[in-house]
């Protein structure tokens, strides 16, 4: 079972987190300005990444709130954990190949 | 036969003086029905084997008949069933691990009628037909041979034991805990690294697989550490260990599994070793560890060695013979051989002979073995032949004799000469275990100068030491496990000064050694059974046939030959195994690699991994506060996601249909009482309240005034429906929510995602307050008569209180939110209470409503009344593709807001698709005729298979209010297809039907509004 750290909490056991999928994609402002292409773009279309995603994670049975998580998807390590609204941090070189190991 | 076992049956193995067992306590066990003494101590194989008893087993193909050839959980051939009748009998335990008490049953496994004479054993006459990959080879055709006669044959023959049938009578605990270091394993290195790194200041757990930690220092009596008998430092140890408020302890512990981010589980065993335990105790304990630092001391387990016939009874480990006889007190044999390809069995040898057991000869593999300890066993006066094999073991329920053979320049086999002997011991050097490592997804590296596989680098918070990393010199492990303890201390924090203990160790001095593979041979042996996996009965000449037969990768070897998938998990096998496939590919060891390591490490029972979910607490059912009045009135219950809910109130005689019948009549002609407790509730507070909602749902809420009620429609992004429920204002920032009973959670979720991660900028705060309100629905004509006198002068007339309102009160002095709504068509009202009042309230509802006949209704009742008014349930008449407008609920959609959630994906053109399906309601031509929900709709009664489907029936049942039969279905273009005649195929007859409104009772809703 993953160890997962909450931003808010700290480390918490993976059974007290559920999965949001993919993280930075914001809802359009004004979807009715956009084309179908772009909604379903928005609406449909996700990473399916072998290493790094950036992705959310909600501590349901915890804080209950929403944060953003970089986990390499071939090993299950996550590289850091922030929060909802912050931008995507920079990996680096050694960080992602930790990850990977 | 019978002269044999009758002569070893009566011969004792139990030596004076030796061995850990409490000679004072003696106790009574049965084996195959034969009632056998032993002591405490002792486990079943040391008890049967000093009973002379060496034959345990029939093996899984052949059915030959096996004893152990190890003293551990290694043990693949001595796998027997504990304990008796339809409920306590376990099934495939080992011998080598359980541990006996006044009272024991055990049986062998795998034979038919008797252990001693086996019918199955035809199939060892019969093995030259039965070579690996024989299940792919030989049972593929006829087809239907498969099911009816092949597979029950090979079940009955090839197989481990019998489930036990009836629910098991133990009750096993579970835990989660934490911990600093973990050190997995309790010999030399285990002890010495939870010493240290308990000394260091960290939170330590030690656990161990047997009775008893000291590992190997347990059949140790050659080795001394400051001055003291191995064991006797064990108990030092130990007991210092036990000193320190930072070290827990536990031994019939097995770390059966490594998983990510340190998550480690362990198995203990509490009561399988007590005749009388207390029944209080929990048979077993699954721990669930996170631990910042592991430590694996896992130990090494010696190699048999591959030969004709070094699988029969009294061919064994010479590791084995030592700790049975040093361990437990026990010499399996009078007369023994020792086949070695390593220093350690000399040692075997000279403990043996001080034992009283003759030694016949040592056969050495090596040309030229030169130690200490050789050149002891010489001056000893046993004859050791070098550079010789194994040529062959006779003997069938217990060995006689062996032919020993001398290897000749070219490597080939001479002529051999028998020697007599009862015991023939296997030294074919030690494989260090790796399956913790493995599992913690560490990479194996092969190790040429050991000729083994060691760990590599760590893929997790772990470290291995002692004879696991391939280290075998005591003084060498006891220093490695202090390092380990320090070092692991360290990264989990304890940074600080370590006193490391300066031990004094004598040891003797273990060379060079070790084989992988087959031994040499005289001639091809095309016949010879020479095992590689006792325990799936694979032999040398098996694996070779794999490699033959084309297979390269050691992972398609072992499932072809299934070497290595035991319940042992390859424990003894892996490294000849490979051996014999590096030879037969003409390819290094190293470039072939070794196959995962699968957990649990030994079997669990599924007791404990089932832990207390079992019976009622395997899937807890929700219970409203009314349930007991429920119960106590008949109600007949179904569970409604997590809920358990009353479906129906059945009077005596009256099925369900009557039953149903009746408590809708009740409702349209009088009032019904209901508990609609499990509605979902959310309560969506804060200055942005209104502007949330108007995102959240379909519907415009800004225009809603305070005390009145709007049904609400939630859609997702892609603009299909995802939850319903009528919501409330009770002030101008606060809105009482309501959502479908299996939907509360997931629609808490999905608003708080919006708001936590889209809409930063609305000040909202939502609370889930399901569990605060209970719900006592009061629906019918008669329903404000039976509440106006409850509800403390509160005025609930029509003009005050208008269908879709909500007022804040009280009932008889207890809070109350009481909405105006209905789900039933009638004039209704839902009176939320706290639930601790709920009952009490219900009750004075009930007396209330007496001379109104008040009846109770369940769920079925509540769905044929909202049917009759075409009300939709989401997730019966929707499936996650219909749109409002397409469950008839385009009306709920605000046409002015700019934005809410789904509405761009409403605007889609597949959205406007005249074709899609739509609700419609429709009528049987025979009026009594009731639909099956779910049965599909064609447009022609002469449609031809595959029919062209255009669409389904979503809700079916008898209305009684109508007294006729009604469905409500999603069709394809259905509201253009009002009056047609549409076909219902069955299995045996063909249906028309006529499509109406959805709509059947009251389409003008009069009477709500009364
Ligand atoms: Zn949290």
């Amino acid at each position: 079972m993953l160890l997962i750290r909450c931003p808010y909490c700290g480390e918490r056991a993976e059974v007290e987190f559920s999965n949001g999928g993919e993280a930075h994609i914001d809802r359009p402002r004004d979807p009715m300005s956009l084309t179908d292409e772009e909604w379903a773009q928005f609406l449909y279309m996700r990473d399916n990444p072998k290493g790094l995603i950036a992705e959310r994670w909600r501590h349901a049975h915890g804080c209950n709130r929403f944060f953003n998580a970089i986990r390499d998807t071939r090993t299950d390590r996550f590289v850091v954990t922030y929060e909802i609204g912050q931008p995507r941090p920079e990996v680096t070189p050694e960080q992602a190949a930790e990850a990977a190991r | 036969m019978s002269l044999l076992s009758r002569a070893s049956g009566r011969t004792l193995g139990r030596v004076p003086g030796r061995g850990r067992v409490n000679t004072r306590r003696p106790v009574r066990f049965t084996f195959d029905g034969r009632s056998f003494e032993g002591f405490e101590g002792d486990t079943l194989a040391s008890a049967l084997l000093a009973n002379g008893v060496h034959l345990m087993g029939r093996s899984f193909k052949y059915h030959r008949p096996r004893g152990p050839i190890s003293a551990g959980s290694d043990e693949p051939n001595a796998v027997v069933a504990v304990g008796s009748g339809p409920a306590l009998q376990t099934p495939n335990l080992v011998a080598t691990q359980v541990e006996v008490y006044d009272g024991l049953t055990a049986q062998s496994q795998n034979r038919f009628p008797c252990l001693q004479f086996d019918m199955g054993a035809v199939n060892n006459l019969a093995s030259p037909l039965i070579p690996s990959g024989f299940y792919y080879k030989t049972f593929m055709w006829p087809r239907n041979f498969w099911t009816k006669v092949y597979e029950p044959i090979i079940r009955r023959s090839a197989g481990l034991g019998v489930a036990p049938t009836a629910p098991d009578p133990d009750h096993y605990a579970f835990q989660y805990t934490f911990c600093d270091v973990l050190v997995a394993g309790g010999g030399p290195a285990g002890l010495a690294a939870a010493l240290t790194a308990a000394k260091a200041g960290a939170e330590v757990m030690l656990a161990d697989e047997t009775a008893e930690f000291g590992g190997s220092l347990l059949f140790d009596r050659a080795s001394r550490i400051d001055g003291l008998p191995a064991s006797e430092w064990v108990e030092r140890t130990v007991a210092e260990l036990k000193k320190l408020p930072n070290v827990r302890m536990f031994t019939r512990t097995t770390v059966f599994n490594y998983g990510p981010h340190n998550m480690v589980a362990l198995n203990e065993r509490l009561t399988d070793h007590l005749s009388a335990p207390n029944p209080a105790t929990p048979r077993e304990r699954l721990w669930q560890v996170r631990a910042k630092q592991v430590v694996i001391a896992s130990g090494a387990i010696e190699r048999p060695l591959v030969f004709e016939g070094n699988d029969r009874p009294g061919v064994m480990l010479a590791s084995a013979a030592q700790t049975y006889l040093n361990r437990y007190g026990v010499a399996c044999g009078r007369r023994a051989v020792i086949a070695t390809a390593d220093d350690s069995a000399y040692r075997v040898a000279l403990d043996l002979l001080e034992a009283g057991v003759k030694i016949a000869a040592i056969v050495d593999i090596r040309p030229k073995p030169d130690s200490e300890l050789f050149r002891k066993a010489k001056a000893a006066g046993i004859t050791v032949l070098t550079n010789s094999t194994v040529q062959r073991a006779h003997g069938s329920q217990r060995i006689h004799s062996v032919e020993l053979a001398p290897v000749l320049p070219g490597g080939d086999v001479g002529e051999g000469k028998n020697h007599r002997c009862d015991l023939l011991l296997m030294a074919g050097g030690w494989t260090p275990s790796l399956h913790l490592f493995s599992q913690s997804k560490g990479k194996v590296v092969y190790n040429a100068e050991l000729d083994t596989y060691l760990p590599g680098e760590s893929a997790q918070a772990e470290r291995s030491t002692g004879s696991c990393r391939g280290l075998y010199d005591l003084g060498e492990v006891l220093a490695d496990g202090l390092k380990a303890g320090v070092a692991a201390a360290k990264d989990a924090g304890f940074e600080g000064e370590v006193d490391l203990p300066l031990w004094e160790v004598t040891s003797d001095a273990i060379g060079r050694g070790g084989f992988t593979g087959a031994l040499p041979r005289r001639g091809k042996g095309l016949t010879a059974m020479a095992f590689v996996d006792y325990q799936n009965d694979v032999t040398a000449k098996d694996v070779k046939l794999a490699v033959r037969e084309g297979f390269r990768s050691i992972e398609h070897i072992k499932r072809y030959t299934t070497t290595g998938m035991a319940t042992d998990q390859g424990k003894t096998s892996n490294l000849n195994a490979l051996g014999i496939a590096s030879s037969a590919l003409g390819r290094p060891k190293q470039q072939i690699g070794l196959t995962t390591f699968r957990a649990p490490y030994t079997p669990v029972t599924f007791g404990a991994f089932s832990g207390h979910e079992r019976g009622d607490l395997f899937d807890p059912d929700r219970r409203t506060p009314i349930d007991p009045w429920a119960r106590s009135k008949g109600a007949v219950f179904e569970d409604v996601s997590l809920w358990r809910r009353a479906r129906y109130f059945p009077q005596p005689g009256e099925d369900m249909d009557a039953a149903v019948a009746r408590e809708c009549l009740a409702v349209r002609k009088s009032v019904g009482i209901f508990d609609a407790t499990t509605l979902g509730k959310i309560e969506v507070v804060g200055p942005d309240a209104a502007e949330f909602m108007n995102r959240m749902y379909v519907n415009g809420w800004t225009k809603l005034g305070v005390g009145k009620c709007r049904y609400g429609l939630m859609c997702r992004e892609n603009g299909f429906v995802y939850d319903d429920g009528v919501v409330g204002r009770i002030a101008k920032d606060r809105f009482h929510v309501t959502t479908t009973t299996g939907g509360a959670a997931g629609v808490l979720n999905m608003m708080e995602d919006y708001l936590q991660t889209e809409w930063q900028d609305l000040n909202v705060w939502l609370t889930s307050t399901s569990e605060e309100w209970a719900v006592i629905a009061v629906q019918g004509p008669k329903a404000r008569e039976v509440l106006a006198p409850l509800v403390d002068g509160l005025d609930i007339s029509h003009a005050t209180m208008p269908h879709m309102s909500v007022v804040e009160g009280t009932i008889g002095g207890i809070p109350m939110r009481l909405f105006r709504v209905s789900f039933s068509g009638e004039l209704g009202f839902e009176v939320n209470v706290p639930p601790s009042r709920a009952l009490e309230v219900w009750e004075r509802i009930w007396e209330a409503g007496k001379p109104y006949d008040m009846t109770p209704y369940g769920t079925e009742t509540m769905h044929v009344l909202r049917a009759e008014k075409g009300y939709i349930i989401v997730g019966q008449e929707t499936d996650g593709t219909a749109t409002p407008a397409d469950a008839g609920c385009g009306w709920a959609v605000s046409k002015l807001k700019k934005d809410f959630v789904g509405k761009r994906s409403l605007a889609l053109p597949a959205m406007q698709d005249p074709d899609r399906y739509q609700l419609v309601g429709l009528y049987t031509e025979a009026p009594q005729e009731v639909l099956e929900e779910g049965a599909q709709l064609v447009a022609s009664p002469n449609e031809v298979i595959p029919m062209n489907k255009i669409g389904h029936v979503t809700s079916s049942y008898h209305s009684a209010t109508l007294g006729r039969s009604i469905a409500l279905a999603m069709v394809s273009g259905g509201r253009a297809r009002m009056g047609q005649t549409l076909y219902v195929p069955m299995e045996d007859k063909v249906i028309p039907v006529t499509v109406t409104s959805p709509v059947f009772y009251d389409a003008e809703g009069a009477r709500l509004n009364v």
